[in-house]
């Protein structure tokens, strides 16, 4: 299939969607159940534009990215180390595997009224000691309640990857390196961490996906009076649902850029994986 | 001292994962002097492989003692190199990469690195190959390069474990034809276990027949021909047919003390 016709095609879908929700959007004729296209398209094209005196679309959306990339930042550190000593050492698996397992299906939303007896409304600024001024306000973005949610959602894909990886490292490699008078750092940093590399990448990009969509319930959490999945929230309460449509978009495509990067890299760095079999 | 590998009584056990106790290998006694070319056949299952890995120091023997190269093998040591069966290239290195694996784990300066894994390239016939990736070979080829990598941290002994095992007819009679070559050319001496008796008459100046599991060494038998070796010659033909009886011999007696336990 020509690259311009496959362009075309998935165009295509798009533009049917678009085409049924603004027929939908004139059927219903009221703009609290269903905004119009062109409402919602007037929101995206100016992002900067204050909304509800809450600040705009792009700020709000950066504020989010920040908050995310920090739960999910923790969530790296502690998956990847963890992920690589289960792969590798049975007995460390044999100590955290039921016992992690245990929480893996709560959802990451059920943990909302133990963190808030946990946490409260503390923040970052907390931890510093900054009770005012821009850094205050600054790090009272960063509530421990949501960050420990969107931690929660990225953590098992990265852990669960990452033990994946470990564990599928093919024993010759090993082996050869064993041959060849490696020591048990040289395994680790040679053959173990390159060949497992994938993988965690793998999991780190769906790990991000998932703190990603973990945002609005966190943002959700009281305390909370900036963000994307907050504005979205306050919208709703105030029945600007093409501030709604709009802001969901945002956190779509947000989420997609994010990806696509990881996609890329993953395709640059990993092309001997994709191309080994 | 002329024998290089030296094996008093080693025995080695498993225990499967129905908890029973299988010996691998009972009472082995092997020696192998310096520049031997020495063949290791026998039926699936006697314990071949872990001999071999015995030898390299990756895995311990129950009991018995193991002299490798002048020292005792109980662990890995450059002095001993091994190729294995299944493609043990690393396919996010290239080739060259590979090759230097070895010399990074001994701390070589970067310039002997490339300059000893070159040299080795070149003696294996892949120095034109030194930058491609593993996914861009055959696997005749991917051999080769194992069988750099293991040489060029300079081993006084070669093991390798069906190295030709997985390569179609054809690469494989090329791939023994050059593996006497680098054999000639670097004076290694050379363990190497097959299930192919053609490839062992082919290659060795000693085949050492196994017997079915507990494994143990049944027959040790020299081959007296000039290389290069010639199938068409009916000594090498009485020889094949020699070892292949002995080994369906084995393979009989191992099936009924199958049907009678």
């Amino acid at each position: 299939m020509p690259v311009y016709f496959s362009r075309f095609l998935s165009l295509v879908t798009v533009l049917v969607f678009l085409g049924l929700w603004s027929w939908a959007a004139i059927a219903i004729g009221n703009k609290v159940i269903l905004p119009t296209v062109g409402e919602v398209a007037d929101l995206l094209v100016q992002p900067t534009a204050d909304l509800l005196s809450m600040g705009s679309l792009l700020t709000n959306v950066l504020v989010s990215l920040l908050r995310v990339l920090l739960g999910y930042l923790i969530a790296v550190a502690i998956g990847i180390p963890l992920g690589i000593a289960m792969g590798y050492y049975s007995a460390v698996h044999t100590m955290f595997g039921d016992f992690l397992n245990l929480f893996r299906p709560i959802p990451p939303l059920a943990w909302v009224p133990l963190v808030m007896a946990w946490f409260g409304i503390a923040s970052l600024a907390d931890l510093f000691g900054v009770g005012r001024g821009p850094w205050f306000i600054y790090l009272n973005n960063f509530k421990y309640s949501m960050m420990f949610i969107i931690f929660i959602g990225a953590f098992y894909p990265i852990l669960t990857s990452s033990i994946h990886g470990v564990r599928t490292v093919n024993r010759v490699f090993i082996d050869t390196a064993r041959v060849l008078g490696a020591s048990e750092l040289d395994i680790f940093r040679r053959i173990l961490l390159p060949a497992s590399l994938p993988s965690m990448v793998n999991g780190m990009r769906i790990g991000l996906g998932v703190a990603w969509m973990c945002l609005v319930s966190a943002e959700m959490l009281p305390g909370s009076i900036s963000g994307i999945g907050y504005l979205i929230t306050h919208a709703y309460t105030l029945a600007a649902t093409d501030i709604v449509v709009a802001g969901m978009i945002s956190i779509g495509l947000t989420g997609a850029l994010m990806d696509w990067l990881f996609r890329r890299v993953e395709r640059r760095c990993f092309s001997w994986q994709r191309l080994a079999r | 001292m002329t024998h290089i590998v030296h094996l008093q009584d080693v025995c080695k056990s498993f225990v499967t994962e129905h908890g029973q106790t299988v010996c691998a290998l009972e009472k082995t006694n092997l020696e192998v002097t310096r520049g031997e070319f020495v063949c290791i056949v026998g039926p699936s299952g006697c314990g071949k492989s872990t001999l071999l890995r015995i030898i390299s120091g990756l895995e311990h023997a129950d009991s018995g003692q193991i002299t490798c190269a002048g020292r005792p093998g109980n662990k890995p040591h450059r002095d001993v190199g091994m190729v294995f069966q299944e493609y043990s290239v690393l396919p996010w290195r290239t080739v060259l990469d590979n090759v230097c694996l070895g010399l990074e784990f001994v701390q070589e300066k970067k310039s002997t690195r490339i300059q000893r894994a070159t040299q080795y390239l070149g003696l294996v016939g892949m120095a034109r190959f030194a930058n491609a990736f593993p996914y861009e070979l055959s696997g005749g080829m991917r051999q080769r390069v194992a069988i750099a990598r293991a040489l060029a941290t300079g081993p006084q002994v070669l093991l390798m474990d069906e190295p030709f095992g997985a390569l179609d007819a054809h690469t494989r009679i090329l791939m023994q034809k050059e593996l006497l070559r680098i054999w000639r050319e670097t004076q290694k001496t050379v363990i190497l276990v097959t299930h192919s008796v053609d490839e062992a008459v082919y290659l060795a100046d000693r085949i050492v027949v196994m017997t079915a599991r507990p494994g143990r060494i049944r027959d040790v038998i020299r081959i007296d021909l000039d290389h290069p070796r010639e199938r068409r010659n009916p000594l090498y033909g009485q020889m094949t047919a020699r070892i292949l009886d002995i080994l369906e011999e084995e393979v009989v007696t191992a099936g009924e003390f199958c049907t009678h336990s």
